[in-house]
Formats: C-alpha cells, sequence, structure tokens
C-alpha cells in the first residue's frame, strides 16, 4: 500500500491533550472529533486538512493521555500517516490498533518540511520526499505487528484469528 | 530455540517476571512480543464508550470474567453536562448487561487509580491494563500496571489477555530519606526533570534500594503514577512489609510476590539520594520542564488544586491541612481540594480536615477527575496560573491555551494558596 500527500509538520512532544483536547472527550463520535484535530496548537488544522495529507512529528509524539480518540481524531481528519522520530507507547500500539499507519525515521522527521509532498510504502518502509528527492528507510514493524496493520487493526485481527480457531 | 537460549543466559527484572509468569514462560527477554493473560481490564467514562463500540465489532457476547473488569466513571463526573451524562449511561448500561461487578458509580466512587488499591482489585504480581494512561499506578503495589486505549480494552474484555512487547528497564537505586516536605511527587518530578518526558520511553522504571523503605505507599503510589510521564511502559517497587501491610488491609485477592534477578540487565542505572532531594515544581508546558523551589522566582497565582489520581490520597489531604491550618487562602487565590475517593472524603471528614479546609477559605469537591484534564470544577480562564498537585501541564491541559498550570506536591500547593505565588511551606512558617 502507498499514500502521497503534502506534510503537516509539528515538533517534539506533541501530546494528546493538543491532538485531541479534553473538552471535547464528551463524545466518542470519530467526525466530530476530528472537528477539533490539532485545535489547541494548529487552530486551522481541521479546515485545512485533505484527505491523504501526512503528518509529521518529532521525539515522543503522542505522550500524555491513553485516549484513543487522538489518533482517532488524526485518521478520520484525513491523515493516512504519521512519520516521527519516536512514538509515545500507548499512542504507538492505539495507532497500530485502528489502522493508522505511523513510521519512525529520524532523519526523515528531521529533514522533511511543511508542505512537502511525500510518498510512503507502507509494505518497504520507504519515504519518499517528491519536493527534495531525498528518500528514507524506516525502522521496520516486528512481523506479529505487521499481521495486526494488514488486517487493519485489532478488531479485525481477533476476528480473522478467531474464525481460524 | 531462541527462548531457550535465553533462559539459560539472562535474568529477569521484576516487570520481567512477571510479564514471564503472566504469559505462563519460565523466561522472557527484553524486546520479546508474548501474549499475557491479564488479572484486571480497566477502563473510565471517557475510554469505556469507544472501548463498547470495539467490543461489539468483535462481535463477542460476553466478557472473558465479570470479576476481572473494572470500569469507574470519574473523568466528568458526577455528569458535567448532557453528552457526558449520555457516556456514562452507556458505559452503565454495558456494566449491567455484561453482569460486570466492579463498576463503581458516583456516590460509591473514587478516582479510578486511588479507588483501585483502595478496594483491594490490584495486587502484587497481577498484570493490569488500563484505558488510562495512569494506570501504571499500581507498580507501587508490585504488579505488573499499564495504560492502553480503548481498542487493547475490549480486546481485554473479550479475550482476557493482551499483547506486549517485553520492556528493558532502568533501576532507580533510592538512598537516604525525604526531608521535611518532600513527598513522593518531589522524586518523581526530580527524576523527570532530570531523564526527560521520554527519558524512559517504551522501558520499565524499576525502584530498588534501601530509601524505598523511607516511602510510605501513597509516596510510592504518587511515583509510580507519573512512570508514564517519563514515557515508561510501567514503574514498579519491591514488595515489602509496608506493601503487604496495605494488601492485608485491602484486599482477599491471592498475590504472587517477584523479585528482580540478581543478575537482572538494566539499560541505565541511577542512584538518588532522597535527602538530596528539594520540593521541585514543573513549570508549563512539560513535566520535565522542573525547577527547584528555591528557583521559582515571583510567580502569583490564580488557583491551586489539590487532588488528583497522583495526589488525592489521606497523606497528601493530611499535609494540606497541616500547613492550611489557621491561615487563610490568599485574597486572589481559589483553593479546590478533591479528596480522591469516598472513604478519602469520609477519613477527611473525621479527622476535621475539612474544617480546616473551610476556615481558610478554601472549596471541598465530590471525587473527581474533574479540573486535572479541564473537565469540569475548576477551569482556568486566558492568562490564568494554577498550582496543581495533578500530572500534566500541557497546552490547554487545564483550560484555556494561554492558562498555565505549574505541577507540584500537596505541601507546595497548600502553601502557595496561602501567599498567592508559588511558594514552600517554609515561607509560610517564617511568615508567623
Amino acid at each position: 500500500m502507498k499514500e502521497q500527500g503534502n506534510v503537516y509538520k509539528y515538533g517534539d512532544n506533541v501530546d494528546t491533550d493538543v491532538i485531541i483536547p479534553a473538552r471535547y472527550l464528551n463524545t466518542s463520535d470519530p467526525k466530530e472529533l476530528a472537528l477539533h484535530c490539532m485545535e489547541d496548537i494548529d487552530a486551522t488544522f481541521a479546515k485545512r486538512v485533505v484527505s491523504g495529507s501526512i503528518m509529521v512529528g518529532g521525539r515522543n509524539f503522542g505522550c500524555g493521555s491513553s485516549r484513543e480518540h487522538a489518533p482517532l481524531a488524526i485518521k478520520v481528519a484525513g491523515v493516512s500517516c504519521i512519520i516521527a522520530e519516536s512514538f509515545a507507547r500507548i499512542f504507538y500500539r492505539n495507532s497500530i490498533n485502528i489502522g493508522l499507519p505511523i513510521l519512525e525515521s529520524k532523519e526523515a522527521s528531521e529533514e522533511i518540511k511543511e508542505g512537502d509532498e511525500v510518498s510512503v510504502d507502507f509494505e518497504t518502509g520507504i519515504i519518499n520526499n517528491i519536493t527534495s528527492g531525498k528518500e528514507y528507510q524506516a525502522v521496520a514493524f516486528p512481523q506479529f505487528i505487521q499481521e495486526i496493520i494488514q488486517a487493519n487493526g485489532l478488531v479485525e485481527y481477533i476476528k480473522k484469528n478467531r474464525e481460524v480457531k | 530455540m531462541l527462548k531457550e537460549r535465553e533462559v539459560i543466559d539472562m535474568g529477569m527484572t521484576m516487570t520481567q517476571k512477571i510479564l514471564a509468569h503472566g504469559a505462563g514462560l519460565d523466561s522472557v527477554a527484553a524486546g520479546q512480543l508474548i501474549q499475557v493473560k491479564l488479572d484486571l481490564v480497566l477502563g473510565n467514562d471517557i475510554t469505556t464508550p469507544v472501548a463498547i463500540n470495539e467490543f461489539e465489532k468483535i462481535g463477542f457476547d460476553s466478557v472473558f470474567d465479570v470479576n476481572k473488569i473494572a470500569v469507574v466513571p470519574d473523568h466528568f463526573t458526577p455528569n458535567k453536562d448532557i453528552k457526558s451524562a449520555e457516556q456514562v449511561k452507556k458505559v452503565r448500561e454495558f456494566c449491567k448487561k455484561m453482569g460486570i461487578v466492579h463498576f463503581f458509580e458516583v456516590g460509591r466512587m473514587g478516582v479510578e487509580h486511588a479507588l483501585i488499591p483502595e478496594k483491594g482489585l490490584a495486587v502484587p504480581g497481577d498484570v493490569i491494563i488500563g484505558a488510562d494512561s495512569h494506570t501504571c499506578t499500581y507498580g507501587s503495589l508490585g504488579a505488573f500496571s499499564t495504560g492502553v486505549g480503548s481498542t487493547d480494552m475490549a480486546a481485554g474484555m473479550a479475550t482476557g489477555e493482551a499483547w506486549m512487547k517485553v520492556p528493558e528497564a532502568i533501576k532507580f537505586t533510592l538512598r537516604g530519606k525525604p526531608r521535611k516536605w518532600v513527598c513522593g511527587k518531589d522524586v518523581i518530578l526530580h527524576i523527570i526533570g532530570m531523564i526527560g518526558v521520554d527519558g524512559a520511553l517504551y522501558k520499565s522504571m524499576e525502584f530498588v534500594g534501601e530509601g524505598v523503605n523511607n516511602l510510605s505507599m501513597d509516596d510510592r503510589f504518587t511515583i509510580c503514577n507519573m512512570a508514564i510521564e517519563a514515557g515508561a511502559k510501567n514503574g514498579i517497587f519491591p514488595v515489602d512489609e509496608k506493601t503487604l501491610e496495605y494488601v492485608k488491609n485491602h484486599s482477599v485477592k491471592p498475590y504472587d510476590v517477584f523479585e528482580a534477578d540478581k543478575d537482572a540487565e538494566y539499560v541505565k542505572e541511577y542512584i538518588i539520594d532522597l535527602n538530596e532531594i528539594k520540593s521541585t515544581v514543573a513549570f508549563p508546558h512539560l513535566p520535565e520542564n522542573t525547577r527547584t523551589i528555591d528557583n521559582v522566582g515571583n510567580m502569583p497565582i490564580h488557583q491551586v488544586v489539590i487532588g488528583s489520581c497522583t495526589n488525592g490520597r489521606m497523606e497528601d489531604m493530611r499535609t494540606a491541612a497541616e500547613i492550611l491550618k489557621g491561615h487563610t487562602v490568599h485574597p486572589d487565590v481559589r483553593c479546590i481540594v478533591i479528596p480522591a475517593t469516598q472513604k478519602i472524603w469520609q477519613e477527611c471528614m473525621q479527622e476535621g480536615l475539612f474544617d480546616i479546609f473551610i476556615d481558610a477559605g478554601a472549596a471541598v469537591s465530590t471525587p473527581t477527575c474533574g479540573p486535572c484534564l479541564g473537565g469540569h470544577m475548576g477551569i482556568l480562564a486566558k492568562g490564568e496560573r494554577c498550582v496543581s498537585t495533578t500530572n500534566r501541564n500541557f497546552v490547554g491541559r487545564m483550560g484555556h491555551t494561554e492558562s498555565e498550570v505549574y505541577l507540584a506536591s500537596p505541601a507546595i500547593a497548600a502553601a502557595s494558596a496561602i501567599l498567592g505565588r508559588i511558594a514552600g511551606p517554609d515561607e509560610v512558617e517564617e511568615g508567623l
């Protein structure tokens, strides 16, 4: 699977409170959550973002709360994948579990700029910055996690394995 | 194969031993992916509604064990608005339908991470996941306990299992005894200031050493509670007499005591002299932005919050009362005290602490997470500054994006409430 889109770039320690502020957590409706995605650090993101966009962050992306509403809001807002130097562990799990592709690459995270056009190949982990012409190799997922991603999330993975049993 | 070779070669950390036991394996090694059996699956009023959606998608019509799931509506309760009421209603009906035993209604509840140990639902050796990041609190009881999201909670409720990557560990050897007014909050803020908000990313924080004896259970709860603020998967304390005394007084569940092997591998080791730690404050907007109390400068404040899963326990209440006794809250400050559970609330009342708080001009709330995450019960306006005993000071955490949260101990919070600026209890005493 390949995705291509323009980049929205953020810094280090993007926390789940800015991804989706708690004042909007009185709903679990993904579409409603997406309307407020990134609101506290980028007030117009939800209005500007187009389907297939790519989000790039720095270190410890998604730190803080366990709210799955955070990757869910990003996914439903139209972001096809997130590239960061590193992800906070609960956000990492949640993204995989809901089928939002995430990729770790220090160089890509540092060098890709806001607005760059980037393509990502999830099978090979190759990130290609079309704007700059530079290519990066993301850290590979363990086999088991790849299987969850391929099943499009944990729920589908469990369903599939249950049927096999 | 690989697993067997590791059995011979490598000692395990305390966390790894609990995980190996939970996975039914003789041995595990860092980086290994395992499937563990769960002793408790936890959720709250924010994360459980999403988990219910996912649970229904999996297509299960019953939970794995009605006694091993705990659901605590604590974030926006007592329901702050219609939408919150609808969410709690959904959760309540789900629990009733599934026959979930440990559902805690308003009036019988508490902030989840204060409530679960108090109700005896977390004991040494347990493997616990909770759809709340501060689930790492129960490491203080010698359990493996970690925060997950709603889909993991759903899968846990359905199957009684979760996948885990066995973590590496950082060892924190604690020595000595904390000074007067220095508590678990100062210890963990000091550590986060030292290693950073991703300093323990994906790892266990294992606290050991003779200094552990000088930390109360409430101190240990606070320390493990904030392990997540260093990015850790879990924080954990060895089981000692204090732990066993706590377990005896709160739980009837069987438990298992695990110890790290002598040759366990740690990726890093820090030695912390507790007697050298000063009262510590985390400045906006990250818990790692710490300064000792003698370096805060003149910072006028508008609000003080004393409560939460981090510092809403009995010792925290007693400390705040000891400092507030005979004083009044500064005219420009609102001081909000939130005992974390019904039981703590009642004890405060019986010990006369509420008289002290009310005479001082502080408000006392029913248990709720409330202001900690900017839900209700003390939201900040633009430009307002709050000293809070909670755990996060991110942008907009307690209200307006241009408000500020300063994380501190109950002692600092109470002293700041009196003086109207960030200050330590010594300054209150000097002012007498």
